[in-house]
């Protein structure tokens, strides 16, 4: 077995670099969160975060060589996007579109 | 009540954080040689998937600390930007804040910026802190499952972790209706893209988070020096 002192070691370590990057913005801005800009920032970047990070993983997903073009990543994406504004069961469009998914990359 | 509520908001977080977490827990019993309980120790007190994978690949490479915190910084980055849209909103949670902050995965921080808020305050910060424990509950159930099944995990199933982005669509859809604009979604969409075609896969998402960023910024200011000299026009 290798080094256990080593491994809380850097348990340790990696804790503390994940939880700087996290507090940072708390400590060095916490006292303007009535400033116009950051504001701004709070209205509009959890909309383009999430949009940012449907793009990079629906990407991931897929296999976009030829014959699929990504067909296996889209047609689910597509089921969630219909069923949504559709239902707007956030529940039931998951499900559906994960278990669409499952089904394709099990084929 | 608030914890029913708490429950299903983060139902899809459970369907993709206990698959997630048990690919990190197996990755972790069948690279190294240590203890399982490393695994969900790890889920415990450092709480990034990303983060947790590239650890096993340092672990296993007895990396320096300094480089393993430099590491780890790096990849974890975006959550600089996470907290700026969180200031106001953390505000008065007392020591709950802390963990609030220490809580904040790209999927609780989606979930928290998105879900529908009533005027009572307290209740909304129970409910932010129930969202954001449950998370962290099944992602070191996963670490833990991954762990101690190791390679005997048998049971098929391949592709569940779409639901984190189908997840990740139906909070675009639900911030785009909140907001009713199209353009920061735009913003992130297209910066996300230029980012997949552009940079190696461990850049990517810190690399649409800046480029995200700074635009959302220059377009505040232009908007801003625009209004200015229209007022000047107008005076």
């Amino acid at each position: 077995m290798d080094n256990i002192n080593y491994l809380l070691a850097f348990i340790a370590v990696a804790t503390l670099a994940t939880f700087a990057t996290r507090v940072i913005p708390f400590v060095f801005f916490g006292g303007h969160s009535e400033h116009p800009l950051i504001r701004h920032l709070g209205r509009q970047l959890p909309a383009a975060v999430m949009a940012l990070l449907v793009v990079i993983f629906l990407l991931r997903s897929g296999e976009w060589s030829a014959p699929v073009f990504g067909a296996d990543a889209l047609l689910p994406s597509l089921l969630v996007v219909g069923l949504h504004f559709w239902r707007r069961n956030a529940l039931l469009s998951i499900i559906a579109g994960t278990a669409c998914y499952m089904a394709i990359q099990q084929m | 009540m608030i914890n029913r509520v708490s429950f299903q908001q983060t139902l899809p977080i459970l369907f993709g954080y206990i698959p997630l977490g048990m690919a990190f827990g197996v990755l972790f019993v069948t690279q190294l040689d240590y203890p399982w309980w490393g695994a969900p120790l790890m889920g415990i007190t450092i709480y990034a998937g990303a983060g947790q994978i590239l650890a096993v690949s340092l672990l296993a490479a007895h990396t320096g600390l300094l480089e393993v915190f430099i590491a780890m910084f790096v990849l974890n980055a975006r959550h600089l930007f996470y907290g700026l849209s969180l200031l106001g909103r953390f505000k008065g949670a007392g020591l709950r804040k802390l963990y609030l902050i220490f809580g904040l995965t790209d999927e609780t921080y989606s979930l928290l910026t998105s879900r529908p808020r009533s005027e009572d305050a307290d209740t909304e910060r129970r409910i932010d802190l129930r969202i954001t424990l449950f998370n962290q509950v099944y992602w070191v159930i996963g670490c833990a499952m991954g762990a101690l099944l190791g390679r005997a995990v048998a049971f098929d199933s391949t592709g569940i972790e779409f639901a984190l982005v189908a997840l990740f669509i139906v909070l675009t859809i639900e911030q785009y209706k909140a907001l009713n604009a199209s353009f920061p979604i735009w913003v992130g969409a297209l910066a996300a893209g230029l980012c997949m075609a552009a940079l190696p896969a461990e850049h990517q998402l810190i690399g649409a988070v800046i480029v995200t960023t700074v635009t959302l910024l220059v377009t505040y200011r232009l908007n801003k020096s625009a209004q200015t000299s229209q007022e000047a026009t107008n005076g």
